[in-house]
């Protein structure tokens, strides 16, 4: 591979891309959607076997699928395209040459190569441990070995990144700050090498004691710090989907932020704040005290919350806006209904900001309460919950972005069109059905990570009510729809890429259609007379729904036993 | 746009809508009303974990659980021991691949002072229909006030994966009038 520096012009932007960076870019985006294929084939098994009708495997392939679904999706799928949203951030939107080319294809080696033995180990059935693999459950050493590799490309990764962002500042490709969205990436970069440094301090040695040369490892030790890794690294997600937002927004609408100081202070809040979310994971736990699960299980008093809940307003707001100046002021909300619904990536964008906020981000300030984990540890609220932030949110903001990188990255026009329309439609309402019906379940007591919900083998007998079977029903046909909906995702983008019409050096493609720079409108001086009532309204519902969803479940922890 | 620099260069001094710093107030308040509710339920609620835990080693603690299922079996059901331990004392319930052990018997409004931990892998203590769920750990002996207010039988579920044998690992618990 070459790594001289050669630079096109891209026709619909006017942004000058290296062909390096162009190159790492689709190289991560393709390898992000083969994983996100495998494991989301493993999750679509592990849905229909907890479908109590379908009850698709048997016990050892279940417990060794769902461990292969963490796995792939949560992280391997995720960081690739994380990876690529990151050369894209920096090489792409700032017109810079990429740092370090040959570092950035090390590191996607690395990657690759730990993503593939981790995942032989797992299919090898010796390590069926879950993606969390809590000890004293061992895993073979190819298990840890594959993840750490992995870490450590994606380390990789990150420097160039940070080392892209030097080069463009010192050869002066842009004036000014940085964008809002490359300042989102940063924010996601920062907190993915927090996150890795975390996974190194814990699995390098939970590796030598696979291999035998460390005796023990403390169980409530290895829970603390690996979350430092496992949650944390969802905030790169929200860092990284909340910039997709920003920049679906902007390249749709000519948005511009309703305030570049609240829009960045906000990502600040994540970087400051959030890694404390290891807590999430342990306020069911023996031996931390009450004080210090509370400070950090609320990010400090919820900080990090807050800038969720800022970018809530901020994103739809600058949409707003920018639709306003367009001439669309009639009521409330013809700015929404007038917005391209047919255009997957803002249909996929808003939805992933929807449901994001109203099922993720709601179920995980309720849960992670101290007291109200009680009543949801470990069910299947847990999962219901994180496919709320992670596949509503992340994988529908991740997928949508991608159709605007397949014209404009890979310069191929989308195919298969009308599919593209309805796929997101598809894979959202079937990742927030998945979410709803799994919180459903977990509210009526249903273990998360279980193979047998009716106990056929157990000794003693136990049942669960009938409405949580129902739930696990509408989960399994949800699960069905985002399946077909994900198949949809990959046809398109797996067409478009290898066998879409080329578009021609200076050719524009017919979509996206870029809105000029003339249509831009509210400038930073008209905070004064800025008006969004729809985005306000919007808010409006989210905060009471927010404020009545909490207390209902402090009332249903005031039914349970009590207990000090 | 967001995609670009911003336009103005002292973009840190430009003002803030007043919509948005409406918002930015509101959210800042609840989210310290929400601190302090988890604060306040420690005083007022009647629903909090106590964090009270000893490191344990796992032989001492199946010992202790044996002592118990010693002094106080009254019954046998599928091979399970039934214990009815004193109101007011200490209960031991052990995980273990892959069953809850032994079986409680407890009496309704008395209080228990319910110790859990686990000879092996993790586990979790998930009690339904009630819905209490904690994590069981080897090494850590977890100490849980608890004042049963409801009589019936209850299922303890293992909602930890512990292994292959995980979905099979269920116990029971009875609370007498």
């Amino acid at each position: 591979m070459s790594t001289k520096t050669e630079f096109r012009t891209c026709p619909t932007t006017g942004l000058k891309v290296d062909l390096n960076a162009e190159k790492l870019i689709k190289a991560n985006a393709v390898a992000a959607v083969i994983f996100l294929a495998i494991g989301g084939l493993f999750g679509l098994l592990v849905a229909l076997t907890r479908w109590p009708e379908v009850h698709l495997l048997p016990a050892d392939w279940f417990y060794l699928a769902l461990t292969a679904h963490g796995f792939d999706v949560l992280l391997v799928w995720i960081i690739f395209f994380e990876m690529a949203v990151l050369y894209f951030a920096s090489a792409v939107l700032l017109n810079s040459r990429i740092a370090g080319p040959r570092w950035a294809w090390t590191g996607f080696g690395l990657m690759l190569a730990g993503a593939l033995i981790t995942n032989i180990v797992v299919l090898q059935g010796g390590s069926s441990v879950m993606f969390t693999s809590y000890v004293p459950l061992k895993a073979e050493p190819g298990f840890y070995l594959g993840i750490i590799l992995f870490a450590v490309g994606a380390l990789i990764g990150c420097c160039v990144f940070f080392g892209t962002l030097v080069v463009a500042r010192r050869e002066r490709t842009y004036k000014g700050s940085i964008p809002l969205v490359t300042f989102g990436a940063l924010t996601a970069a920062i907190i993915a090498v927090f996150t890795i440094a975390s996974g190194a301090i814990i699995l390098i040695p939970t590796l030598l004691w696979s291999i035998g040369l460390v005796s023990h490892i403390d169980p409530l030790l290895y829970k603390t710090i690996w979350w430092a890794m496992g949650h944390s690294s969802q905030q790169i997600n929200v860092s990284a989907h909340v910039a997709i937002w920003y920049a679906i927004a902007a390249i749709t609408f000519g948005a511009r932020p309703l305030s570049e100081k609240v829009s960045r202070t906000a990502f600040l809040m994540y970087i400051l704040f959030l890694q404390l979310a290891s807590a999430h994971h342990l306020l069911a736990e023996p031996g931390l005290s009450s004080e210090w699960k509370i400070f950090n299980t609320s990010y400090a008093m919820y900080l990090a919350v807050l800038g969720s809940m800022v970018h809530g307003m901020t994103v739809p707001g600058s949409i707003e806006a920018a639709q306003r100046a367009r001439g669309l002021t009639k009521g409330m909300f013809e700015w929404l209904r007038k917005a391209p619904w047919g255009n997957p990536a803002f249909a996929g964008m808003f939805m992933s900001l929807v449901f994001f906020g109203f099922i993720g981000g709601i179920s995980g300030v309720v849960m992670g309460t101290e007291q109200i984990n009680l009543i949801m540890h470990n069910t299947l609220y847990v999962p219901g919950h994180f496919h709320g932030t992670v596949v509503a949110g992340t994988t529908l903001a991740f997928m949508a972005i991608t159709y605007y990188l397949v014209p404009l990255v890979f310069r191929r026009e989308i195919m298969f069109m009308k599919l593209a329309r309805l796929q997101p439609y598809l894979f959202g309402i079937g990742a927030a059905g998945i979410s709803v019906f799994m919180m459903g379940a977990g509210t009526l007591g249903v273990s998360r990570r279980h193979w047998d919900m009716q106990f056929a083998d157990a000794i003693l007998p136990f049942d669960y009510p009938s409405a949580a079977f129902l739930m696990m029903g509408l989960n399994g046909m949800f699960a069905v729809l985002a399946a077909v909906g994900g198949i949809a995702f990959i046809v398109v983008v797996v067409g478009s890429v290898f066998f879409g019409r080329k578009l021609g050096v200076d050719e524009k493609p017919s979509y996206p259609e870029v809105p000029p720079q003339a249509a831009v409108v509210a400038e930073h001086g008209s905070a004064h007379s800025l008006k969004i009532p729809g985005t306000t309204m919007l808010v409006a519902i989210f905060f009471i729904a927010f404020v009545l969803y909490y207390f209902v479940n402090w009332k249903y922890l005031s039914e349970v036993w009590p207990l000090s | 746009m967001a995609i670009t620099p911003p336009s103005e260069r002292n973009w840190w001094k430009q003002p803030i809508a007043k919509v948005e710093l409406t918002w930015i107030i509101i959210a800042f308040f609840w989210g310290l009303f929400m601190f302090f509710m988890m604060i306040y339920w420690h005083g007022a609620g009647e629903q909090n974990l106590s964090n009270e835990a000893y490191k344990i080693k796992p032989e001492k603690f199946a010992a202790k659980t044996q002592e118990m299922i010693e002094a106080y079996t009254v019954r046998e059901e599928t091979g399970f021991p039934v214990v009815h331990p004193p109101a007011g004392s200490d209960v031991y319930l052990t995980g273990r691949l892959f069953n809850w052990w032994p079986i409680l018997e407890l009496e309704k409004d008395q209080t228990y002072r319910l110790h859990l931990s686990s000879v092996d892998v993790q586990h979790g203590f998930s009690l339904q229909p009630i819905n209490i769920n904690l994590q069981v750990h080897p090494g850590y002996d977890m100490v849980v006030t608890i004042k049963p207010d409801q009589a019936g039988e209850y299922g303890i579920v293992c909602n930890e994966f512990c292994g292959i044998g995980h979905h099979l690992m269920v116990g029971k618990l009875y609370v007498i009038e």
